[in-house]
C-alpha cells in the first residue's frame, strides 16, 4: 500500500503523476476523465475492450490513494440480496424463537430489533455508502453490461445520490460518497438514463510507443529488443481481421511468458508455440500461426532495423 | 419546434462569454442528435471550472466526458468541436443551411446511431452538399468497392404495395402475436407455489400474523422472452418475400423487447431501431432509406463475418435466439460460409432458418451455400405464405430441446 495520507489530486496533471506512481500509464483524456469523477464526485463509466486496462484503473486507485477497494463483479440475475444487502433469516428465527422461550413478547419491540442493523448483512454497494476510516472508499462496479436492465435501474438511486433504500430501514445515505469506477465490455448497450449519471471514457488500444512504455514497467525484466518485438507484432495483429483482437493485458502476459522461457528475441518457432497466451480463439491462432506468424515477424524486424537505421 | 424557439432567446447565461459558448456547443451537439439536456450544460460548466482552461486538449477531454456517452458519438463530437471552437458562427451557419435534412431527424435523436453518423459527414465542410448528392457518392462508392458490377443498388419503393392481396396478407401479419418461448431467468419472484422457500417474506408474515406460527411464503423464478435476432436476406432472389417480410419483422420487433434486425445483400445494414416506429409504412420507409442493397445479389458469408465480428458479441447476449431468413443462394459459392455458420450457431442459444425455397415438394439441398449451411441450423424450416408464417410462430413457442450438437460431433467421431 502507498501512503495513507494521499490526498485526491487536485489538476489533471496529478492525476496523471498519480496513476504513473501506481505503474499505470495513462493517456491525457483518461486522466481527463479521471480527474472529473473524483472533483464532481460522479462516476466514472469506462468502456473497451477487453484487456484495455479498465479494472485496473480502480485497483490503482486503491492502492495509490490508500482507500478500500470494494468490488462488485456483475453477473446475470444479480439482484439486491447479493449487491447491496440481505437480512441474516436464521439469526432473526432464533431470534423469534428466543423471544416466544423467554415470554418477553412485545410485538412491536420485536419487529424493530428483528429489522435492525444487528441483523443487516451489508453487500458492497451499501459497504460503499459506509465512512471508512481511510477516506470513502472506492467502488468498482465491474462489466455491467453482464447483469440484465433491472439491475441497471437499481444503480440509478445508488449513483445519482448515493444512497439506498430499505423499506424496514429507510433511506441510508453516504456521508462522503464513495469514488465509483463502473466498467463495461460493451456486450449490450448500457441505458441513456445511468451513463448520463457518469463521466464516460472509452479506454482505447493504446499507441506503440505508450504500449512499449507500459511494457517497460510491467515486465522490467523483457529485454529491450524483445519488448520491441513484441509491441510491433500485436500492433499489426491489431490491425488484422481477428476475431478477438489481442489486449494490453494479452501483450503484458506474452512478454511475461517469453521471459519466463529465456526468449531474447522472437523466432517463429516461439510465436507458434506461445501464441495461445495472446489470442484466445481457435480460428484467430490457426489464421496467424506459421507463416502468417513469419512473414508479420519479417515485417516487424524490417521496420525495427529502418527505425534504428 | 423546441429547438428553434430556444435558438431565439437572448443569450443570458451567467459566467460570461464562455458559458454561452458551450451553451451554444451543447445546442449544436443537441441538434446533430447527441442526447444532451440542459443537466448536461451545467454539468460542463462545472467540469470546466474544475479542469481549467489552460490546455486546449483538456477543455476537449472535459466536454468529452461530460457530452459523449456512447462510442460512436466519438467522432461526430470531434468534428463538431474542432469546427465550432476554431469559429462558432460557421458551425451555426452550415447547421442552418442544413436545418431541413436536420428537422426530419430530430425526431428520431434520441434513437440516432446510424443517424449521428450520417450527420458526422454532413457536418464535414468537404462533402456539405446536398442529402442527394451525398447519397450518390455513397453509391459510386458502393459501386465500385463491393465485389459485384451486377449489384442493384436501386431503392425499394414501398409505395407500390396496393395490390388488394397485398393489403389482406398484410393486415394479417400485423396481427400476429409471437407467443413467447420463455426462459427461466435467475431473478425470482414471490409466488404461492413456488419451490424455494422465501425468507424475507416468510419472516415478515411471522410478525404480522404473531399466531405463533411461521407461514412458509414461497418464491419461484421469473421467466422472461429470450432476445431475438433476425438476419434476414433482401437479395434479388429473395425479392418476392422481402416485402412481406419486412412487414412481418415489423410485427415481431413491436410485439416484444429486444429484438435486434438486421438485413443483408451483399452486406448488413442494423435495421432495428427504424423497425421499432409503431407507424408500419413509416418503419419500411425508413429501412428503405437505410439500406442500399435491395435486390443486389448475396454475400452470406461476407455478411455473416460482419455480423460475427461487430454485433453478435453485442446482441447475442442472455441465451438469444436466432432467426435466420435465407434462401441460402450465394454468389460467393459459400466462401468462408461454413466457418461463420459454426460461430454463430455457437454463439446463439437456437438458431433457426427460414428459407421460402423449401415449399416446392422435393427440394433438394444441392447448392454449396445450403449444404454449408445446414449442419448448423437447429432447426429448418419454409417461409413462403401466411400459413407458413403461422407455423413458424406456432415452433417459436415450443420449449427448444437442449441443443445436441456437441455431443453429436463426439459421437460421430467415435463411432
Amino acid at each position: 500500500m502507498a501512503s495513507q495520507s494521499a490526498h485526491l489530486p487536485t489538476s489533471v496533471e496529478e492525476t496523471l503523476t498519480l496513476l504513473r506512481n501506481g505503474n499505470y500509464l495513462a493517456n491525457r483524456s483518461l486522466a481527463t476523465a479521471l480527474f472529473l469523477a473524483l472533483k464532481l464526485n460522479r462516476p466514472l463509466f469506462l468502456e473497451g475492450e477487453a484487456g484495455v486496462g479498465k479494472t485496473e484503473i480502480a485497483k490503482v486507485l486503491s492502492a495509490t490513494l490508500g482507500r478500500k477497494l470494494l468490488r462488485l463483479q456483475c453477473y446475470e440475475g444479480l439482484d439486491v440480496t447479493t449487491a447491496v444487502y440481505e437480512w441474516n433469516y436464521s439469526r432473526q428465527m432464533v431470534e423469534i424463537r428466543m423471544a416466544e422461550a423467554t415470554g418477553t413478547g412485545d410485538k412491536d419491540a420485536l419487529e424493530s430489533n428483528l429489522f435492525s442493523d444487528a441483523f443487516l448483512i451489508k453487500r458492497p454497494l451499501l459497504q460503499a455508502l459506509e465512512p471508512d476510516v481511510a477516506g470513502p472508499p472506492i467502488l468498482l462496479i465491474d462489466e455491467l453490461d453482464r447483469t440484465d436492465e433491472p439491475f441497471e435501474a437499481y444503480l440509478l438511486e445508488i449513483l445519482s445520490d448515493y444512497q439506498v433504500t430499505i423499506p424496514e430501514l429507510g433511506t441510508i445515505k453516504a456521508e462522503h460518497p464513495p469514488i465509483v469506477i463502473i466498467t463495461s465490455n460493451r456486450t449490450r448497450e448500457i441505458h441513456d438514463a445511468l451513463k448520463r449519471r457518469c463521466f464516460y471514457h472509452w479506454v482505447d488500444y493504446p499507441t506503440a510507443e505508450r504500449e512499449l512504455e507500459i511494457l517497460k514497467i510491467r515486465t522490467p525484466q523483457a529485454a529491450e529488443e524483445l519488448s520491441k518485438e513484441v509491441v510491433g507484432f500485436v500492433h499489426r495483429l491489431r490491425k488484422m481481421d481477428l476475431f478477438k483482437q489481442p489486449g494490453v493485458a494479452e501483450t503484458i502476459d506474452w512478454a511475461h511468458a517469453l521471459t519466463q522461457l529465456d526468449v531474447m528475441s522472437l523466432d517463429p518457432e516461439v510465436i507458434n508455440d506461445t501464441l495461445g497466451t495472446l489470442l484466445k480463439y481457435q480460428d484467430d491462432i490457426t489464421k496467424i500461426q506459421g507463416s502468417e506468424a513469419s512473414r508479420i515477424l519479417n515485417d516487424v524486424r524490417t521496420e525495427l532495423a529502418a527505425a534504428r537505421a | 419546434m423546441l429547438d428553434a424557439s430556444l435558438r431565439e432567446l437572448p443569450d443570458a447565461t451567467p459566467g460570461g462569454r464562455l458559458a454561452e459558448n458551450i451553451m451554444h456547443f451543447a445546442r449544436v451537439l443537441r441538434r446533430a442528435g447527441l442526447p444532451i439536456g440542459p443537466g448536461q450544460v451545467l454539468e460542463a460548466l462545472r467540469a470546466v471550472a474544475a479542469v481549467g482552461l489552460d490546455n486546449r486538449e483538456d477543455f476537449y477531454w472535459t466536454l468529452h466526458a461530460v457530452f459523449v456517452n456512447r462510442r460512436d458519438q466519438r467522432e461526430l463530437f470531434d468534428q463538431a468541436f474542432h469546427i465550432f471552437w476554431r469559429n462558432p458562427d460557421i458551425l451555426g451557419r452550415m447547421m442552418s443551411l442544413m436545418l431541413p435534412e436536420m428537422g426530419a431527424m430530430q425526431d428520431n435523436a434520441p434513437k440516432g446511431e446510424e443517424m449521428s453518423r450520417r450527420l458526422a459527414e454532413a457536418l464535414n465542410p468537404s462533402n456539405n452538399k446536398a442529402k442527394e448528392q451525398l447519397e450518390d457518392e455513397e453509391i459510386t462508392l458502393d459501386a465500385t468497392l463491393t465485389w459485384s458490377a451486377n449489384e442493384v443498388l436501386a431503392k425499394k419503393d414501398f409505395e407500390k404495395m396496393s395490390s388488394e392481396e397485398i393489403r389482406a396478407a398484410v393486415a394479417a401479419i400485423q396481427r400476429m402475436r409471437l407467443p413467447a418461448m420463455e426462459v427461466k431467468t435467475r431473478r425470482y419472484r414471490a409466488s404461492l407455489t413456488g419451490s424455494r422457500v422465501d425468507m424475507r417474506r416468510t419472516l415478515r408474515a411471522a410478525l404480522r400474523g404473531g399466531q405463533g406460527y411461521i407461514p412458509l411464503m414461497k418464491r419461484e423464478k421469473r421467466v422472461r422472452r429470450p432476445p431475438l435476432v433476425i438476419l434476414c436476406d433482401i437479395s434479388g432472389s429473395m425479392e418476392r418475400y422481402s416485402r412481406m417480410l419486412l412487414h412481418f419483422l415489423h410485427a415481431v420487433t413491436n410485439d416484444r423487447d429486444r429484438v435486434f434486425t438486421f438485413l443483408f445483400g451483399t452486406r448488413l445494414t442494423n435495421v432495428t431501431r427504424y423497425l421499432r416506429y409503431k407507424d408500419v409504412d413509416e418503419a419500411l420507409a425508413r429501412c428503405g432509406d437505410a439500406v442500399n442493397d435491395w435486390s443486389g445479389g448475396t454475400r452470406i458469408g461476407h455478411s455473416l463475418h460482419e455480423f460475427n465480428q461487430y454485433w453478435s458479441r453485442r446482441v447475442l447476449t442472455q441465451g438469444a435466439v436466432v432467426l435466420m431468413i435465407s434462401d441460402g443462394l450465394d454468389r460467393d459459392e459459400a466462401a468462408g460460409l461454413t466457418i461463420e455458420m459454426e460461430r454463430l450457431h455457437k454463439s446463439c442459444r437456437r438458431l433457426i432458418w427460414l428459407n421460402p425455397l423449401l415449399r416446392f415438394e422435393g427440394f433438394q439441398p444441392k447448392s454449396v451455400g445450403i449444404r454449408a449451411i445446414l449442419p448448423h441450423v437447429d432447426e429448418f424450416r419454409t417461409i413462403h405464405n401466411l400459413e407458413s408464417m403461422k407455423e413458424l410462430v406456432a415452433a417459436l413457442s415450443l420449449d427448444a430441446p437442449r441443443r445436441q450438437g456437441g455431443m453429436r460431433m463426439f459421437k460421430d467421431e467415435a463411432a
